[in-house]
């Protein structure tokens, strides 16, 4: 039965002003029921105050292949993190 | 009867139906269709398994007050026989397959849901308090055996048959919920719990919606099970009751005082 029911991706949000994060998937055999059983399977112990959802087959991922080309560039510009200024104790989230 | 007497009683109902239904519920863990559903319906069992706790719980503070010495939760759960249980019939029912599962939680959580707001205004305040934090958790449980209803009945043609002979097969067990006794007219008139007769109007409008969107017919039996005042509320059980106390009490009757 599971193998029909499609695949959906499952964003929670742990509190008021942080971005959701994604935090596994599960199978639902529509959208309405993707967020009960998100619901159910991963906010269980307090964990959000707000869920996503989205069909697996809708996230459009880089190919391993490009893996080189697309990351690799970005190795040795060090001058491109934020590293060479103090931050203050008080900012989070940084 | 004095007050507390009945109240006691009363509570016990409220208790019972929900911790035999809680272990029901739990009889799905493992055998869950896929394990989104394994889980979404044994936290539905522990969500009813701590509004029992809080029933229960109080059952012994007035039982405290009618005999200077009340029971604990674990002593009302786990130490009495089946006679002494006041759940409602539909709790102690079969699971069956997961359309009859589905129907019995559906007819019991749209009545659940209105019960409890009327007790979230009863005029004890323990009570209140108590269906207040309960009624939150029940929304829940209605939105989603009403989803599970509608999905099945406008599924498939196998999943419409076996939703409908399963809500034909659980609808006698719905009488019992609004059948009042003694103790229920007794506690609605001194407003400590809504009259129970009053709730199935809505109760019928509300499952008559959503089984007309799910393109199921209401049944339409007139003869109901423990309707007639001698039913699960009375201490009248179905033959089930014992078997799932047997299990459900094991634990408690072989190592008395046992804790882990």
């Amino acid at each position: 039965m599971s193998t029909e029911w499609p695949l959906w991706e499952v964003f929670i949000r742990s509190q008021h002003g942080l971005a959701h994060r994604h935090v596994g998937s599960l199978h639902a055999p529509d959208a309405e029921l993707a967020v009960k059983n998100a619901r159910d399977v991963y906010t269980r112990r307090n964990e959000g105050v707000s869920i996503w959802v989205v069909k697996s087959s809708d996230i459009v991922a880089s190919a391993p292949g490009d893996r080189e080309a697309l990351f690799e560039p970005a190795n040795d510009k060090v001058y491109r993190h934020p590293t060479f200024f103090p931050m203050p104790d008080e900012v989070k989230h940084i | 009867m004095t007050h507390d007497e009945m109240l006691f009683d009363y509570l016990l109902r409220l208790g019972d139906t929900d911790v035999v239904f809680a272990h029901r519920l739990g009889e799905w863990v493992g055998h869950g269709p896929v394990i989104e559903e394994d889980i979404g319906l044994t936290n539905i069992g522990l969500d009813l398994l701590g509004q029992g706790r809080m029933w229960l719980c109080h059952a012994g503070e007035v039982e405290t007050r009618i005999r200077g010495a009340g029971r604990s939760e674990d002593e009302l759960a786990y130490l009495r026989d089946g006679g002494a249980y006041r759940n409602l019939l539909i709790a102690e029912v079969p699971n069956g397959d997961f359309a009859a599962t589905m129907a019995r939680q559906f007819y019991f959580d749209q009545w659940h849901w209105l019960l409890l707001r009327g007790l979230a205004r009863s005029a004890n305040s323990r009570v209140a308090e108590i269906a207040a934090k309960a009624v939150k958790e029940v929304s829940y449980h209605v939105e989603r055996s009403t989803d599970w209803i509608v999905r099945l009945g406008d599924g498939t043609e196998e999943s419409h048959a076996r939703m409908q002979s399963a809500l034909d097969l659980l609808w006698p067990y719905t009488g019992e919920m609004f059948a009042a006794d003694e103790v229920d007219i007794a506690l609605s008139a001194a407003q400590v719990v809504p009259d129970v007769r009053a709730l199935h109007e809505p109760w019928l409008a509300s499952v008559a919606a959503v089984l007309a969107e799910a393109t199921l017919t209401v049944p339409t039996g007139a003869w109901m099970q423990g309707g007639s005042g001698r039913g699960g509320k009375q201490g009248v059980h179905t033959e089930h009751l014992g078997h799932l106390l047997a299990q459900m009490q094991f634990l408690q009757r072989a190592y008395p005082g046992a804790q882990w």
